[in-house]
């Protein structure tokens, strides 16, 4: 059916890139990423502030043209098939791209026209979509009135008033609460289930682990792991040592003498009364931890085994917990 | 599927989650008059929603009427009824010239507010965004020609012209308004803030409307002065109003107005469509 529109006959690839680097200035935002992301699957970008997601994103989402490389979005060539491509994705941006003067409903109609809806269509879309994110209530009200959660809601009811083949979510639950949070995930998973490629940024890493089939960690522009959740973790080592001091004071004394002991890097996972490391023997561990004892540093908490998300983008950016970083942080 | 199946799935919000996000099926591409129509609906709404907006081209109108006719009148013609059939046609244009900003104004929002960038991601006629906008802008213009000719009559504005010299006047300032709205798109796509928006365009438009022949004739003026005066865009499109309000205006009058616009908007037009493709 696709293939009387397009050139290329339909891949099983939503999305495949080969060297996509963008250029602001000097600064390198995107630094040669390779993609590749498979039909029906969600893709999670997983990186901190700044890391160079937005900028692949809106690349990938025609926004932007990128200086060097080459990427397919469903066969189509970015940069020479543009219109085929808007006619397959959606975009949610970072901050709520909808209108906020106006109400929710007419938001919602408005993209509804512009996907070519007849205006009693267009009306009815609305209404079915409002009913299904929950957000019959607010219709009338201007989208400004909106909680964080509502607003991200009626964010993604604009992008899918026509079914995405693909749709790009950039950072769809930052700054949201508990529930609202639960509620985009649950519309996500239903988006998937109906069909749609989902891909999102995050800086959460439960997120990803949560949510995405693959994950690509990015820092300063580049791809630097990528591969499912239980590939990233194996690929950090087979075990974690995590220990959680009583006192946070001790932790730079501590940090020392594990780092002596295990002779490996020791990281910190944010808790600043936590300490992280990637141990192959778990008696080596044991050791270190009679060491700890040893030196009267008391411990409440210890554990070894597979690592979290959290431990693996640490050991991959290499922020290690010695006293001197540890300083540099705080001041 | 049948009714009765459709009322047991949305029963339940999982499953109507899912009906909802199933059944978004996609039309035809609307054309670009539906597109533009849509995005001209959106500007309407706007001002359902923040009448606010409307201070400019209700509030400005009358002030800068009452304002310049009393302050100006005694000084420069003798009596205020005698100033005010030659001020009103100019404070008209100069008006509606400053209202042109918003236009730029609303779209430098709109990109920093994101949602520019769903408009860019979707298959439409890209120009539709503008142009739907600025037909709304045509309203406003309206609107404010509509008030301040309504004054000016209060005020003892007796045109020569007629009902006729009226409309065709009002009718070429909305075509030079739409032409130099394409200017502040233009900015506004360029332009991180809408403080520097606001900054540039009163550097531009303070001398462009003040050294023009709006408030007084260029013959009192210096000679060097009378050069810049006479090829500024406010003063061609004053003299041919002024002229179609009294019934004194030439073809030639409305002509040159008429050049300047297709001649703005062939240039910044354009630019504006190409910034707002390429915008980073």
């Amino acid at each position: 059916m696709e293939g009387l529109q397009t050139a290329s006959p339909e891949t099983e690839w939503a999305v495949e890139a080969h060297g996509l680097v963008k250029v602001f200035g000097k600064h390198r935002a995107v630094d040669g990423v390779d993609l590749a992301i498979r039909k029906g699957t969600v893709y999670g970008f997983l990186g901190p502030n700044g890391a160079g997601k937005t900028t692949t994103i809106r690349m990938l989402a025609t926004l932007l043209k990128p200086d060097g490389g080459t990427a397919r979005i469903f066969g189509h060539d970015l940069s020479r098939e543009a219109d085929d491509i808007r006619n397959r994705i959606s975009l949610t941006g970072q901050y709520a791209s909808i209108d906020e003067d106006l109400t929710g409903i007419e938001n919602l109609i408005l993209m509804a026209r512009l996907m070519g809806y007849s205006r009693r269509e267009a009306k009815g879309r609305a209404d079915e979509l409002l009913r299904a994110f929950g957000l019959e209530d607010a219709a009338k009200r201007q989208v400004k009135n909106y909680s964080g959660g509502m607003r991200r809601r009626i964010d993604i009811a604009a992008s899918i008033v026509v079914t995405p083949d693909l749709l790009f979510l950039d950072e769809p639950t930052t700054g949201l609460d508990p529930r609202s949070r639960n509620q985009v995930w649950a519309i996500i998973r239903t988006l998937v289930r109906a069909g749609t490629t989902v891909l999102l940024t995050t800086q959460y890493l439960e997120e990803a682990d949560q949510l995405a089939d693959r994950i690509a960690v990015i820092h300063d522009g580049k791809i630097i792991a990528e591969g499912s959740s239980a590939e990233l973790k194996a690929s950090v080592g087979s075990g974690t040592f995590h220990v959680e001091l009583a006192n946070a004071d001790d932790r730079d004394r501590a940090a020392a003498i594990l780092e002596k002991r295990l002779a490996m890097a020791v990281f910190s996972a944010g808790d600043p009364s936590a300490l992280t490391a990637q141990v192959e023997d778990p008696s080596l561990a044991a050791e270190a931890l009679g060491e700890l004892a040893r030196e009267r540093i008391a411990v409440s908490d210890f554990s070894f085994g597979r690592p979290s998300l959290d431990e693996v983008f640490l050991t991959l950016t290499g922020q290690s917990v010695s006293p001197d970083a540890h300083t540099e942080e705080e001041s | 599927m049948t009714d009765v199946i459709e009322r047991r799935e949305t029963d339940n919000p999982d499953a109507r989650l899912h009906a909802a996000v199933a059944s978004g099926n996609r039309p035809a591409r609307p054309n670009a008059a539906a597109s533009t129509a849509a995005f001209a609906t959106r500007a309407l709404l706007r001002i359902k929603h923040v009448p606010e907006q409307m201070f400019d081209v209700t509030v400005f109108p009358i002030i800068f009427l009452l304002m310049f006719t009393y302050l100006f009148g005694g000084a420069i013609a003798g009596s205020t009824a005698d100033y005010l059939q030659f001020l009103l046609p100019g404070i008209l244009v100069m008006t509606v010239a400053q209202i042109t900003i918003y236009t730029g104004i609303d779209l430098n929002n709109d990109i920093r507010k994101g949602i520019f960038d769903r408009f860019r991601t979707l298959p439409i006629w890209l120009p539709s965004a503008l142009v739907g906008a600025l037909l709304v802008d045509v309203i406003r213009y309206t609107i404010a020609s509509a008030i301040m000719i309504a004054l000016g009559f209060a005020l003892g504005f007796r045109p020569e012209g007629g009902a006729m010299g009226l409309f065709s006047a009002v009718l070429l300032i909305l075509v030079f308004a739409f032409s130099f709205s394409w200017i502040w798109t233009v900015f506004g796509l360029i332009v991180r803030s809408e403080k520097t928006l606001m900054m540039i365009s009163f550097m531009v438009l303070m001398p462009l409307t003040f050294v023009s022949n709006v408030f007084v004739a260029p013959e009192t003026l210096p000679s060097w002065l009378q050069g810049f005066v006479e090829i500024n865009p406010i003063s061609l499109l004053a003299t041919a109003v002024r002229g179609l309000m009294h019934g004194t205006a030439t073809a030639g009058d409305v002509l040159w107005v008429l050049i300047v616009s297709v001649v703005m908007t062939a240039i910044f037009a354009p630019i504006t469509l190409y910034l707002y493709r390429n915008k980073n």
